[in-house]
């Protein structure tokens, strides 16, 4: 495909109207904020926003000598690396029967993919709902068992509760893309295996896992940007971030930081660790795009 | 199938038929405290089937007559402003991706490529990432609890702008030699052959734009203080109060079902273009 068009038009004024509207957007409410973190994480001001001085990288500094930061840090990783693995096994496992199934798979995908639609944060109520220590259905049949479940001062239970909505939530995303994946698959590779001897068990690992590892790449990828980002409203919604600290993930920090602790400097300066693994997570995604793309 | 094995094709429906089952069980069970009165939720277990507070709790909540520790907001208005403002994220991301777009692809101007990665870059930047200035740019620009908060900053589109890129370098130059022969200017070339031929990416953007809009969650609740510019989403987590006890969770989740129903049908109703769209804006 060229990159270039060789017909175009011309006009001294017009391509210029066309990208302001665009423009001003990210001028606006992208560039000069990202710009304003920079300066603000270098700074420090007092409570009441009357003074400013340079400090150079004393927020960072700061920052890393801030044990609930580093706890944010893991915690955030312990959260990825939990939905990460839950949400592709469970959505690979789905997506390999829904590739087997001659009649009805089209109703399955339907009835998979919905949860795509729900907003983070209504996960989020519908699993606290379900699991609430003294209203939710699960916990009372947990009690039941014998099981105590407390997700307000059980720091793994509410950990557990949150990992649950967002794998829920994910799962229609991952599935779809398994699917495509599978599908993509050419069936002469499946048949040549099983004229061989090949069992299902064994062309599943030997051929299909292989082969679908760019997607499952892709994916891992694309889940631990979900969590990062996205999940906010999840853990907003479901756990405030608690028992204590302990299911505050990085942007839940950064939020509270900025809005309730109102830490002017501490709050940028996450910001821009933030830009910093976020601007990793697209490099990563882009380059194997293209890799992809050369296969 | 390479080979007949009736016990795997069973066993694949029995794991396919429990996994829509346990997708489906959170939304069942809300469904069902939607449906009753608050005394049948707080005292477990809650009953599992249908009550008899369906229209009850859905019209309390609908009309703001609902009681509750939380905020007790009309949910009907807070329908109407996350339908707003989900129509002109989706619908403004669209128009102006559309526009710069067709400047990058159809005219040559001076820092033409440095726009298109200015453009690209804004996928780096997340509004998570710079919550605090962007809330104070917007602050500054008076626009706290207006839908042009609760929208603009949220409008630039760095994988439509790329996706409408690539694909009006597919669409073939001959169409806008023979426009330019008929006599057609560029923005009369636009409307009347790009447009449409975009119909389709269009489509598939639009769903999961709309989508994107219905769901924001962060960004609303900087921007909203006044509970007449609460989106549904926001107004859902305002009710819950303090311990499980005190919230009235059959309003809450009446509210909950009515927050996913548009969303959730778009997804079913627009599904071809759903799945189109997911996989488009990945590239």
């Amino acid at each position: 495909m060229a990159a270039e068009k060789r017909v175009t038009f011309r006009s001294p004024w017009l391509p210029w109207v066309l990208l302001a509207p665009q423009v001003v957007v990210i001028g606006l409410f992208f560039f000069w904020p990202a710009g304003q973190a920079l300066v603000q994480s270098l700074q420090q001001s007092d409570a009441f926003g009357t003074s400013v001085q340079w400090v150079g990288l004393e927020n960072f500094r700061n920052l890393w000598n801030d044990e609930t930061y580093l706890a944010s840090f893991s915690t955030t990783a312990v959260f990825s690396a939990l939905v990460a693995f839950l949400g592709l096994s469970l959505s690979l496992l789905l997506a390999v029967f829904a590739d087997r199934v001659v009649t009805g798979s089209g109703i399955y995908r339907t009835l998979l993919i919905w949860p795509y639609a729900v907003a983070p944060a209504v996960a989020g109520v519908l699993w606290l709902f379900m699991f609430a220590p003294s209203v939710g259905i699960v916990s009372y049949l947990l009690r039941e068992w014998g099981f105590e479940w407390d997700s307000l001062l059980n720091s793994r239970h509410a950990m557990a509760l949150i990992v649950m909505a967002a794998v829920w939530k994910q799962i229609a995303y991952n599935f779809l893309f398994f699917l495509a994946g599978l599908q993509s698959i050419p069936k002469s590779l499946i048949e040549a295996a099983a004229i061989d001897g090949a069992r299902p068990w064994r062309r599943f690992w030997s051929i299909q896992f292989p082969l679908l590892s760019p997607t499952t790449f892709f994916l891992l990828v694309i889940n631990v940007v979900y969590v990062f980002l996205d999940t906010f409203a999840i853990v907003d919604a479901a756990t405030h971030g608690g028992p204590g600290k302990d299911t505050s993930i990085l942007v839940y920090k950064l939020y509270y930081d900025a809005f309730k602790a109102m830490d002017l400097g501490a709050s940028a300066a996450q910001s821009v660790v933030l830009m910093f693994i976020v601007v990793v997570f697209t490099v990563i995604q882009f380059r194997f795009v293209e890799k992809k793309v050369n296969y | 199938m390479v080979e007949r094995r009736p016990t795997l094709g069973i066993l694949a429906h029995v794991v396919l038929i429990l996994g829509v089952l346990v997708v489906a069980l959170p939304v069942y069970i809300t469904f069902v405290a939607s449906t009753q009165a608050n005394d049948a939720i707080i005292h477990p277990p809650m009953p599992l089937t249908p009550g008899s507070h369906l229209v009850d709790n859905y019209k309390a909540v609908l009309t703001g007559t609902q009681e509750g520790g939380g905020s007790t907001a009309a949910v009907g208005r807070m329908m109407v402003v996350s339908l707003v403002s989900a129509l002109v994220i989706a619908i403004g991301k669209i128009s102006i991706s559309l526009l710069s777009a067709f400047a990058i692809v159809y005219f040559r101007f001076p820092f033409r490529m440095f726009f298109f990665w200015a453009i690209f870059v804004t996928l780096m930047l997340p509004v998570e990432v710079r919550i605090a200035p962007t809330y104070k740019v917007v602050s500054d620009l008076g626009m706290l609890n207006t839908y042009a908060g609760l929208t603009i900053p949220l409008i630039a589109s760095a994988t439509a702008t790329f996706l409408f890129r690539q694909f009006f370098l597919t669409v073939p130059d001959e169409l806008t030699e023979a426009s330019r022969i008929d006599g057609a200017g560029p923005l009369r070339f636009f409307w009347d052959v790009l447009v449409p031929l975009s119909r389709t990416s269009i489509a598939a953007l639009f769903v999961i734009q709309f989508i994107y809009g219905w769901n924001q969650y962060l960004w609303p609740l900087l921007v909203t203080t006044s509970e007449d510019m609460y989106p549904v989403v926001i107004g859902i987590k305002r009710m819950i109060s303090g311990g499980d006890a005190q919230t009235e969770w059959g309003t809450v989740m009446a509210t909950a079902m009515l927050a996913m129903l548009p969303p959730a049908l778009v997804v079913l109703l627009m599904q071809r273009w759903f799945v189109k769209g997911l996989v488009d804006t990945e590239k």
